[in-house]
C-alpha cells in the first residue's frame, strides 16, 4: 500500500499581514509559518492507516519554496516515511489547477492507493486542489471527511454536511479524501521522532519539469477588506477595561441590571 | 451573460441557500437557468428553465452522476458562469465541473469588482480580486454573501433529466448530530470559548463568567473537536445558530463559519489579543486583552 499526503505551508493566521510590492498577495517577510491546519489531519490519518495495515509507505509532498521543507519535516517527524518537495520560489501565483497538475505529473506513475489532502488551505481556501488532483489521476474523491475506516480495500468515510449531519459513504481504493477539522487528533512529534526525521529522505524536484499547464485564474490584486463593522475597540489596563465594558453593557444592553 | 445556477436539496427538501445564486445572477444582471437534483414536491420558485433530476434516483452522494447531468445541461445552455453555493455540496462538485470543462473556478465569492470576483483570504483578513481566464467560469458563493430578502415567486419550466444509476460510491445513510445536551438557542446570554483559551482548564473562567451573567457557555469548533466541550455547545455553520441578547466571544478569531452561527446576536463583545482579528467586523465592542487576565477580572467585578 502506498499513501500520499499533500501539505501546504501557510502563515500563522494571527499574523499582521502586509501586502507584497506588486499588491498581489501578502508579503512573506516577518511571518511565522506552519502546516495548514486541515493537512495535519491528513498526515495523522495516513499514519494511522499505516499503523493499522502494518506495511505501507507514507509519502508527504509539498509544492513551494525551500521554506516549505521546514513544514515537511514536521510531517516526517509525525511519522511520514519520506518527502517529495516540488521546488520553485519564483512565483506564488500558481492557481489550484496548476498545483494539482504538478502534483498529478509527479504522482501519475507512482500508483498511490490512498491520497489524503486537506479540504482547503487556511490562506487561500479554494478547496479545489484535492478534487482536481483526483480527477487528473482518474480516481474518485470524497470531500470533507470527518471519519475514516479502512478494511479489505474499501474505505468507509463520514462526509460532513451542514448543521451536524453526516453522510456515510463507502468506496474502493484507489481513492482520494479531503480532510476536515476534527477527523482525528493529530499527534505532536516527539523529540526522538524529530531527530529521526532528520535522517529521512526529502528530495526536491524542480517545478519546471512538472508544470505543463497555464493558469485558469489569476489574482489581479490583493487588498484589505473595507471595514464595515465600526465597533468600538477598547485597549489598556485590565482594571480600566472591565469598568469600561461594564458601563457599556449597562448602557447598551438590557441584560445587566 | 448567461448563468447556470445549481440549486440544492437534501432529504427531499430544497435548501434555502439555493436562492443565493439567483440573487447573484440578478445583481450582475445575468440571465439564469437552474439545475436541481431534488424532489418534485419542493421545487424552487423562479420564472425560467429548471433542469431537474429526481433525488431518489441519483442518491445522496453520487458526485459523478451530478457532474454528468450538469455537463449535459451546460452543453444545451452554454452558460458563461456556473454558480454554486460554497457548501458541502458546492465545494465538492464545483472543481469536478471546472476540470471536466477545463475552465477556472473561483471559490467563496463575496462580491464582484470591475468584472472580477472578490474572494476572502487568510480568515477574511485579506481579500483577493480574481480574474478567470476563459469563456466559462465556475464560481462558488460564500454562504450568506448573497441572498434574496423574500422568497421569490414564479414557476419554473421543468425539463426532466434521465438518470444513470451506477456509482463508485455506496451511500450507507445519514448520521444525525447527537441529541441532547444544552439548547443554546434558548439562552439570552452566551459566553463562548475559542481556541484562544489555550488549554481545557481555562474553560472554567469562561464558564464562571457565563454563570455570573446568568447565561450559558458556548464554544467554537476546535474546542469541541478537542473534546473540551460537547457538540451541543458548538456555535456555527456545523453547530448551533444563536441570536442571544448578549454574545461574548473569548479567544475566537471570527472565521466565517463561526460568524454564521452568531452574527445575528443583539450585542456582541469580543475578547482577543489580536486587534485585527476578523471577529472585530461583527463585534460591537472588541476588548484587546488576554482572556486569562480579563475574564476573571470581569467576573469578579460583576460578582462584587
Ligand atoms: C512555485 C510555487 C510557490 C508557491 N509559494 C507560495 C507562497 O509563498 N505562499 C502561498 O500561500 N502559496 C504558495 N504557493 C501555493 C499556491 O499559491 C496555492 O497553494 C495554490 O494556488 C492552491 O490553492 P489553495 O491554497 O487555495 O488550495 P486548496 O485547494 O484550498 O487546498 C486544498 C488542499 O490541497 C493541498 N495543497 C494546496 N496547495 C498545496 C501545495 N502548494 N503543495 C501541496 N499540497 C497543496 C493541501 O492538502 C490543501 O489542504 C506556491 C505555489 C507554487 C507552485
Ligand atoms: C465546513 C466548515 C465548517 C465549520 N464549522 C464551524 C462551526 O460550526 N463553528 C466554528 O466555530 N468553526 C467552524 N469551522 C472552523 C472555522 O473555520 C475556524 O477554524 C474556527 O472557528 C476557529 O476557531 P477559533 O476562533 O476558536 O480558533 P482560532 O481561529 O485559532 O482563533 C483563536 C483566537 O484566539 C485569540 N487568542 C489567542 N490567545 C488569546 C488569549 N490569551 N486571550 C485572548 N485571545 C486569544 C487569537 O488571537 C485568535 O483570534 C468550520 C470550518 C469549515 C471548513
Amino acid at each position: 500500500m502506498k499513501i500520499l499526503i499533500c501539505i501546504k505551508q501557510v502563515p500563522d493566521m494571527e499574523s499582521r499581514f502586509k501586502l507584497n510590492d506588486a499588491g498581489t498577495w501578502y508579503s512573506d517577510q516577518d511571518l511565522a509559518w506552519r502546516m495548514n491546519e486541515y493537512d495535519e489531519f491528513a498526515v495523522e490519518q495516513a499514519i494511522q492507516l499505516r499503523e493499522q495495515l502494518g506495511e505501507a509507505e507514507v509519502v508527504v509532498l509539498s509544492v513551494g519554496s525551500d521554506r516549505v521543507k521546514e513544514t515537511m519535516k514536521k510531517a516526517l517527524a509525525m511519522g511520514a516515511d519520506r518527502g517529495v518537495h516540488i521546488q520553485d520560489d519564483t512565483s506564488y501565483e500558481k492557481d489550484p489547477f496548476q498545483i494539482a497538475s504538478v502534483i498529478a505529473a509527479y504522482a501519475g506513475d507512482q500508483n498511490f492507493d490512498v491520497i489524503f489532502t486537506g479540504m482547503q488551505s487556511q490562506d487561500r481556501g479554494s478547496a479545489q486542489v484535492g478534487v482536481l488532483l483526483a480527477g487528473l489521476l482518474g480516481m474518485p474523491a470524497v470531500t470533507t471527511i470527518v471519519g475514516f475506516e479502512y478494511d479489505d480495500g474499501k474505505a468507509t468515510v463520514r462526509r460532513e454536511l451542514e448543521g451536524g449531519l453526516k453522510a456515510v459513504v463507502k468506496l474502493a481504493s484507489p481513492a482520494l479524501f479531503t480532510c476536515q477539522l476534527g477527523l482525528n487528533t493529530p499527534r505532536y512529534p516527539t523529540l526522538p521522532n524529530i531527530m529521526k526525521a532528520k535522517r529521512k529522505e526529502l528530495v526536491s524536484l524542480p517545478m519546471a519539469d512538472l508544470l505543463k499547464v497555464e493558469a485558469l485564474t489569476t489574482t489581479a490584486a490583493t487588498q484589505f477588506p473595507e471595514k464595515k463593522g465600526g465597533g468600538m475597540i477598547l485597549e489598556g489596563d485590565v482594571g480600566e477595561l472591565t469598568e469600561q465594558l461594564v458601563a457599556i453593557l449597562k448602557d447598551k444592553t438590557t441584560v445587566l441590571k | 451573460m448567461k448563468t447556470l445556477l445549481i440549486a440544492e436539496s437534501r432529504q427531499g427538501k430544497l435548501l434555502p441557500g439555493s436562492y443565493e445564486p439567483l440573487d447573484f445572477a440578478n445583481k450582475i444582471g445575468a440571465e439564469a437557468a437552474m439545475f436541481l437534483v431534488g424532489s418534485e414536491s419542493d421545487l424552487p420558485h423562479f420564472d425560467g428553465s429548471l433542469y431537474f433530476a429526481e433525488e431518489s434516483e441519483v442518491g445522496e452522494y453520487n458526485p459523478e452522476e451530478h457532474l454528468r447531468l450538469i455537463l449535459e445541461v451546460v452543453d444545451k445552455e452554454k452558460p458563461q458562469l456556473i454558480v454554486l453555493s460554497h457548501s458541502s455540496y458546492g465545494w465538492d462538485l464545483a472543481p469536478r465541473i471546472a476540470l471536466a470543462l477545463q475552465v477556472g473556478q473561483i471559490s467563496e465569492v463575496v462580491g464582484y469588482q470591475d468584472g472580477a470576483m472578490v474572494v476572502p483570504a487568510c480568515n477574511s483578513k485579506l481579500q483577493r480580486v480574481v480574474q478567470a481566464q476563459g469563456e466559462v467560469t465556475v464560481v462558488t458563493l460564500q454562504s450568506g454573501a448573497f441572498g434574496l430578502d423574500d422568497e421569490p415567486a414564479g414557476t419554473p419550466t421543468v425539463e426532466k433529466l434521465s438518470v444513470q444509476a451506477d456509482s463508485k460510491f455506496e451511500f450507507h445513510g445519514y448520521e444525525e448530530a447527537e441529541e441532547g445536551g444544552v439548547d443554546l438557542t434558548k439562552a439570552e446570554i452566551i459566553v463562548s470559548a475559542g481556541r484562544g483559551i489555550g488549554k481545557p482548564e481555562n474553560l472554567a473562567i469562561v464558564e464562571a463568567l457565563a454563570k455570573v451573567l446568568g447565561g450559558e457557555y458556548g464554544a467554537s469548533r476546535p474546542v469541541v473537536d478537542s473534546d473540551w466541550a460537547e457538540h451541543s455547545r458548538q456555535v456555527g455553520s456545523t453547530g448551533q445558530t444563536v441570536a442571544p441578547k448578549l454574545y461574548i466571544a473569548c479567544g475566537i478569531s471570527g472565521a466565517i463559519q463561526h460568524l454564521a452561527g452568531m452574527k445575528k446576536s443583539e450585542f456582541i463583545v469580543a475578547i482577543n489579543t489580536d486587534r485585527d482579528a476578523p471577529i472585530g467586523e461583527v463585534a460591537d465592542v472588541l476588548v484587546v486583552a488576554d482572556l486569562k487576565q480579563f475574564l476573571p477580572a470581569l467576573t469578579a467585578r460583576l460578582e462584587g
